[in-house]
């Protein structure tokens, strides 16, 4: 039998290790999100957990806050909130919802196809 | 009555043209109206249109925010009809905004909501100080978010917001298969609802608008007609609300001496409806042409709808009986329209005629024929096409003279279109084939208003018009033609020939008198003579016995024997 726990520990560690040695891409990512409400809250959370995870130290996060900036939602034809908008690396990609989802951030954010792994 | 009207819905005036007439007022002020269609049937004109005319009509800038087109497409799309939502765009009169969603860009991740919508909505409504805004498809939403249920919890959400708004607002939506649309947005929008359509009859395609529901307010739940044409949408009630037209007593000449005559001596009445029924070629299109001409001698102006012979041809058939109408063309007080009735359909038709009339302010009509409106559209349909525009003619107070074709073997005095209880007079021209020959008579069916004349009059065209004859009548029969001129020339005839017995006669008596006379004269000679005689006579025999007495005294003497 084979120990659950061990084996996804084998896939974080070889995916960790896939992503340090070939990702050295740098992302440029912007959440919108609308003051504090309990969506924001939590995509903004969720972000920071992933970009810490996967991409340190080579990422930037802008957050706007379309309460405080209305203006900035029209440019960047933002409807729903959160969203997440990576910029870079091309090509761009458009995230909505609280980012609990971390497969399906992974996957939009192309820090890793879950396919191949499993 | 007037406590009710008052507390009706307070309403926002569209300014499309006819809308605002059905709705009573326009559209729930403050409310969202929800205008469903199928594809292609004028939603998004419907709606900028209502933002364009608050814009620049009523001072209510708009915010259109539209999911389906770029505002570049938009402003290119309505360019052609006159609005400039660039410029509108400049004065802060309008704001547009395009929300592009492609299902294949997003990944959701988790919960939203559409908040960001609102912010937009809400940044441009403050931007340009809204009253009115358009959510042009809002049904995109569906297509390109999964989570039918958070969009369905969002707009509930965002028509509540729009009400707070206190903003006039459409949302356009796609028509569905058994529902008014796709998404069932009619359950979030109560206050108003209207349909578009499209329909294809008979190859000619109508489009048509029905309020299916408007709370709070009464409505017209026809369904109505619209056009798209060049400064817009134009709605076209059926039939105007009520019959309250302000009547004229002024009478015109029907350009015909003879007929004004049998109208009482005075012509049609200005503002009046006129048919001129009858068969192929029996001069209708000569009545209508004396009606033109009579009208630009008046110094006023005549349309006349040509949809069936040319202009020109008109002009040339009609010059050969003497009406030079070429003159009132280059006076600008005739114009001719020659448009086939296939050409548009009837409510084309019918906005094509108001724009004329408006652009060329004519005192009269002429439609020549309108059986052939008939061809674009069926009986009922021609019906309410005729009543709509015979309503607004009247309205205007512009004389319309109709004739119509009378097929053959139909009954007569009953016109194809069923609209003669529409018209105040009917003139009737027929033809009567005897002897071998067709003459055309033309009485006077109805004319509502005035004492009219009840006689057939014969109808002759000459090098000089329109002639009327009385036709014969007399001895139990009604002649016309040359039976009617042999007739005469009979009794011409026969009345010399009695006139010539008579101076026979009256010779014959005269000569017997004459030899009468002569006779008294010859015998009175004779009696004359008998006279003398008899006096000679009787002198002689007294002679006689004056001598025999005589003699007998001498014998006595002689003999004196005594």
């Amino acid at each position: 039998m084979v120990n659950e726990e061990e084996f996804e520990q084998d896939i974080i560690d070889s995916l960790e290790q896939a992503i340090n040695q070939q990702d050295r891409r740098y992302y440029v990512l912007r959440l919108y999100i609308a003051g504090t409400t309990p969506q924001s809250i939590q995509a903004l959370q969720n972000l920071t957990k992933i970009c810490e995870e996967y991409l340190k130290e080579r990422y930037e996060l802008e957050v706007i806050d379309i309460y405080q900036n209305p203006a900035m939602a029209v440019p960047g034809n933002i409807f729903a909130i959160p969203t997440l908008i990576k910029q870079l690396p091309p090509p761009l990609q458009i995230l909505i919802g609280n980012l609990s989802n971390t497969e399906k951030v992974l996957v939009g954010l192309d820090i890793c196809s879950i396919q191949n792994h499993v | 009555m007037k406590k009710t009207q008052n507390k009706q819905l307070p309403k926002c005036l569209t300014g499309i043209q006819g809308l605002d007439e059905i709705t009573g007022g326009g559209l729930p002020k403050g409310r969202p109206t929800l205008i469903c269609g199928s594809a292609g049937s004028g939603k998004t004109l419907f709606s900028v249109e209502f933002l364009v005319r608050g814009a620049t009509e009523y001072g209510e800038p708009g915010v259109l925010m539209a999911f389906e087109e770029t505002a570049e497409e938009l402003t290119e799309n309505v360019t052609s009809l006159g609005w400039d939502l660039t410029q509108l765009v400049e004065e802060k009169k309008l704001s547009i905004d395009h929300v592009y969603i492609d299902p294949h860009e997003i990944q959701e991740t988790g919960e939203y909501d559409l908040e960001a919508l609102f912010i937009r909505l809400g940044f441009a409504i403050e931007e340009v100080g809204a009253k009115r805004v358009v959510l042009d498809t809002i049904e995109t939403l569906f297509m390109g978010l999964s989570n039918a249920s958070i969009i369905r919890a969002e707009l509930r959400r965002l028509f509540q917001w729009l009400k707070s708004q206190g903003v006039t607002a459409i949302i356009t939506g796609e028509r569905g298969e058994h529902s008014l649309t796709r998404q069932g947005l009619e359950e979030y929008v109560s206050d108003c609802v209207i349909r578009l359509e499209q329909r294809t009859t008979e190859e000619l395609t109508t489009r048509y608008l029905q309020i299916v529901k408007y709370r709070g307010s009464s409505h017209g739940s026809n369904e109505y007609p619209f056009l798209i044409e060049e400064e817009g949408i134009s709605v076209l009630p059926i039939t105007s609300v009520g019959l309250n037209h302000e009547v004229s007593n002024d009478r015109i000449s029907s350009g015909i001496p003879r007929l004004d005559t049998m109208l009482d001596g005075r012509g049609y009445y200005r503002g009046s409806s006129i048919l001129v029924t009858g068969m192929a070629g029996t001069g209708k299109s000569t009545i209508a042409a004396h009606f033109a001409q009579a009208t630009c001698q008046r110094g006023e102006r005549c349309l006349y709808l040509a949809t069936e012979e040319a202009p020109q041809q008109i002009l040339r058939n009609m010059l050969s009986i003497g009406l030079d109408l070429h003159q009132y063309i280059e006076k600008d007080l005739l114009r001719f329209e020659a448009v086939r009735p296939t050409a548009y359909g009837l409510e084309m038709r019918l906005v094509k005629i108001h724009n004329w009339i408006k652009e060329f302010q004519p005192r009269s009509l002429i439609i020549d024929p309108m059986s052939n409106m008939s061809l674009s559209g069926n009986t009922r349909q021609s019906k309410a096409f005729f009543m709509r525009l015979i309503d607004f003619l009247k309205s205007e107070k512009i004389t319309v003279l109709l004739t119509d074709l009378t097929p053959g073997g139909t009954p007569l005095e009953r016109t194809e279109i069923g609209v003669s209880s529409l018209m105040d007079t009917w003139l009737e021209v027929r033809t009567l084939e005897t002897n071998g020959e067709r003459n055309r008579l033309l009485y006077i069916l109805k004319s509502r208003g005035m004492e009219h004349s009840n006689q057939v009059r014969e109808f002759l065209l000459t090098k000089q018009g329109i002639e009327l004859i009385d036709v014969y009548v007399g001895q139990g029969t009604f002649l016309t033609g040359t039976a009617r001129a042999a007739q005469k020339a009979q009794e011409e005839f026969e009345q010399l020939s009695r006139l010539q017995k008579f101076e026979q006669k009256k010779r014959e008596l005269e000569s017997q008198t004459e030899i009468l006379e002569a006779q008294i004269t010859a015998l009175q000679v004779q009696l004359k003579t008998q006279h003398e005689v008899l006096d000679s006579m009787i002198k002689q025999a007294e002679n006689n016995q004056k001598n025999f007495l005589k003699n007998q005294e001498v014998m006595v003497k002689l003999r004196k024997g005594d």
